[in-house]
């Protein structure tokens, strides 16, 4: 079986190709990466004017299967992912019940050799439970594949538990991937901090509920040793403490979301429940410091945070809400549009912070177009806008953030493995699904 | 918020007062001037909404409110109808859309809603056509009262351009000191809000206000004072003081006042809690008008209810735009 991609601009930052070339899939794997190859194949891809990249590795997803099928399973979200042009999730540890045992991490490995539609990747819990209370048996979920762990929607809050939880991921080579946030200082709250929830008369949630914990994290990492990953950065104090510790030498790399960048605490003015997320829309001053973070290294990835919930959860009272927008059908257009498009980012920087560095963080062997490697490629068209739409939406959930803007940048083919999972056909906007094709992703 | 090409009134409902212009306020507080001297006739009742239905949807327990806005659509020929929602049963019951929809298909005109939650009216406003007025939503806005309390200043001191207003209590947790800052700045009067600082919401000072925590500089130079009701029973309070130590740093007594203007107007929201943060000598005092401010409130209720209901154009969905 063999595809080729023809005329397409490659943009590969692992191997420092950024211009018109082809590609030829093998197999399943990269074979071949050069200007126009002569070869016959089953599949021609006319990609001229198209920007071909390696598959975004995506590593904050709740795919919330096993327990919360209502919201989403691993079927839907990697259908979803697919049409975002994802071809690796990392499926967070948040689960009914949480992954922190064998028994339930061979549950759901189960459900993604049967159902995923792209490559899905397991985060364990930290604690059992994810209580904050009692460490996981790292060795065990590490034996069974999970390549990171986390507590992700809480943060452990003993710095005792904490420090030993990070020597024992070290002892393990798990990477530890941090909620930061402290629930003493954020209580109750519901929006950002400041004149906006003053405007709305809702709780706030303040900035050092997120910054405080991210210099502790980073300091209990810096003591152990251990790889630490903050999660959604936010705000710009954190942005700082991470440029700090990196130029310091400790271990620490951070992602933040495409909401963080886009979207600033005033559209919540209208109680949008879609944009009730955790931590919350920050002020024009946090987005910029972000951008920054992004252009200067500090924030390696932009990860989606993908978190579906039911209408039941999110149609209601502002302060009833769940915390969380759906992110994977939309994380590559919005990256585009507001970092790209303007100028902020070029591709080969998107490609770094979307595929690339996530790749890297987690050891796992995506985001190149290497020779050999996995066929995991996204095509898009960059020129063409479209205007997010609630109906558009395959995940199973359809609270998103995002609905309503105008974006640039479609994804028109997602193949993961060589096989084409998602293709925007060029006179409708139907979709072609080949499934299951997904595997459990195992670290390298 | 619909916006209608004819006609004075744009609104489909009234949501709070940060989005209405000052023009639309004006408009209210006329119309209430019109309707206040109805309250004084023999004949209460005018003809302007027979055949209407207007629903009292209330989550929280309100009496006064309720009960004028029961008042005011009565005086205008309207049916009304109450519903009082236990607000501790709200999370396992309808949801507040359902209700709303349910209610409009009973082919309501009019809900009037008070609920706990900021941005349930909001919520509710963009979920049905019929109109909605907001009773008061969580810490968001209370507008009605409001208008009503920017009505007895007009109507006591001819204008509100320029005049010194201090808001005294429970800023941060209080609907009805966001709608007076939002409708007083909006007429160009100098608002102060006076409270501990524990009780001052961040960012406040954008709105335009002065902040104080000190309340004889509130007192100084006030043209009028509106003294919020305190509520010490909330979980927020806590961490405060006791109620004995907010009146002797906050209440609002005659040995305080004497040192204000002469003739300054002490307004409240109600109901009054004598001793905590105002003292019953004043509360019944020749300065105050609170009472005053509830006969008004119909006037302005009134007013409200009259401009919504000529507003109805169910193609056109309601939407604040930001």
């Amino acid at each position: 079986m063999k595809l080729i991609i023809k005329n397409g601009h490659v943009v590969d930052p692992a191997n420092k190709i950024d211009e018109v070339m082809d590609i030829l899939v093998e197999g399943g794997k990269i074979s071949k990466v050069a200007r126009a190859i002569d070869a016959k194949a089953e599949t021609v891809i006319d990609a001229a004017g198209k920007i071909v990249m390696p598959g975004i590795v995506d590593m904050h997803v709740h795919l919330r299967e096993p327990g919360r099928e209502d919201k989403e399973t691993v079927f839907s979200g990697t259908k979803a992912a697919a049409k975002g042009g994802v071809t690796s999730v990392l499926a967070m540890p948040n689960t009914l019940p949480s992954l922190d045992s064998a028994e339930i991490i061979n549950t759901l490995k189960d459900i993604i050799k049967k159902t995923a539609n792209v490559d899905v990747f397991i985060c364990g819990a930290i604690t059992i439970g994810r209580q904050g209370k009692e460490l996981v048996g790292m060795g065990i979920l590490k034996k069974e594949g999970v390549i990171a762990i986390s507590d992700d929607g809480a943060s452990v809050d003993s710095d005792e538990l904490m420090l030993k939880a990070l020597k024992e991921a070290k002892k393990e080579k798990l990477l530890v991937i941090c909620h930061s946030e402290d629930k003493s200082l954020s209580g109750q709250g519901v929006v950002n901090r400041g004149f906006t929830s003053t405007r709305l008369g809702l709780r706030g949630i303040s900035k050092e509920s997120e910054y405080k914990r991210v210099a502790r994290d980073i300091k209990l990492a810096e003591e152990s040793g251990a790889s630490v990953h903050i999660a959604h950065l936010s705000c710009a104090e954190s942005v700082e403490i991470i440029r700090k510790a990196k130029k310091k030498g400790v271990k620490v790399t951070a992602e933040t979301a495409p909401h963080y960048f886009s979207l600033s605490e005033e559209s919540l003015l209208g109680y949008n429940t879609n944009m009730k997320i955790n931590p919350p829309l920050r002020t024009k001053e946090d987005i910029l410091a972000i951008i920054e973070g992004l252009k200067d290294g500090t924030i390696d990835v932009i990860a989606s945070d993908h978190a579906p919930h039911t209408e039941n959860e999110k149609e209601i009272e502002f302060e009833y809400a769940e915390f969380g927008s759906i992110g994977l059908e939309t994380e590559l257009a919005v990256s585009f549009t507001e970092l790209v498009n303007c100028g902020l980012l070029i591709w080969s920087e998107l490609v770094k912070k979307i595929s690339f560095n996530p790749s890297k963080i987690l050891d796992i062997d995506k985001g190149t177009l290497g020779f050999g490697k996995d066929a995991d490629i996204t095509i898009v068209s960059p020129e063409k806008e479209w205007v997010v739409n609630k109906v558009g939406f395959v995940s199973k959930s359809k609270n998103s953030a995002f609905i309503g803007k105008k974006l640039k940048g479609i994804v028109g083919y997602t193949i993961s493995k060589g096989k084409i999972v998602y293709k925007t056909s060029p006179f409708a906007e139907r979709e072609i699904f080949r499934s299951p094709n997904g595997e459990v992703g195992m670290a390298k | 918020m619909i916006k209608k090409k004819t006609g004075k009134w744009v609104h489909k409902d009234l949501l709070g007062l940060e989005y209405l212009t000052k023009e639309d306020i004006e408009l209210l507080l006329d119309t209430a001037v019109s309707f206040r001297e109805i309250l004084d006739r023999k004949i209460k009742k005018v003809p302007a909404l027979r055949g209407k239905t207007v629903v009292n949807l209330f989550y929280e327990p309100s009496t006064r409110t309720r009960v004028s806005f029961e008042v005011a659509a009565k005086r205008l020929s309207a049916d009304v109808i109450n519903i009082a929602v236990e607000s501790s049963s709200v999370k396992k019951g309808e949801t507040l859309n359902d209700t709303g929809k349910n209610i409009e298909a009973l082919k309501a005109d009019i809900i009037v809603v008070r609920h706990n939650c900021s941005g349930a009216a909001t919520m509710l406003g963009r979920n049905v056509n019929i109109s909605v007025i907001n009773a008061g939503d969580g810490w968001h806005e209370h507008p009605t009262q409001a208008l009503l309390d920017m009505f007895t200043l007009r109507k006591k001191l001819g204008k509100l351009e320029g005049l010194n207003v201090s808001i005294v209590g429970d800023i941060a947790h209080s609907r009805v000191a966001r709608s007076n800052i939002w409708g007083l700045t909006k007429f160009g009067a100098n608002v102060t809000v006076c409270a501990p600082k524990i009780l001052i919401p961040p960012g406040i000072e954008k709105t335009g206000v002065k902040i104080t925590d000190n309340i004889d500089d509130a007192l100084s130079n006030a043209d009028a004072i509106n003294v919020l009701r305190m509520q010490f029973e909330r979980d927020d309070m806590k961490a405060f003081p006791s109620q004995l130590e907010y009146f002797k740093n906050f209440g609002i007594t005659e040995e305080r006042l004497r040192k204000a203007k002469k003739d300054i107007i002490v307004m409240h929201p109600g109901p009054i809690n004598r001793g905590v943060e105002i003292s019953s000598e004043v509360a019944d005092g020749t300065n105050s008008v609170i009472l005053e401010q509830v006969t008004n409130g119909i006037a302005i209720r009134m007013a409200v209810l009259f401009w919504v209901s000529q507003v109805r154009d169910k193609e056109v969905k309601n939407e604040i735009n930001y």
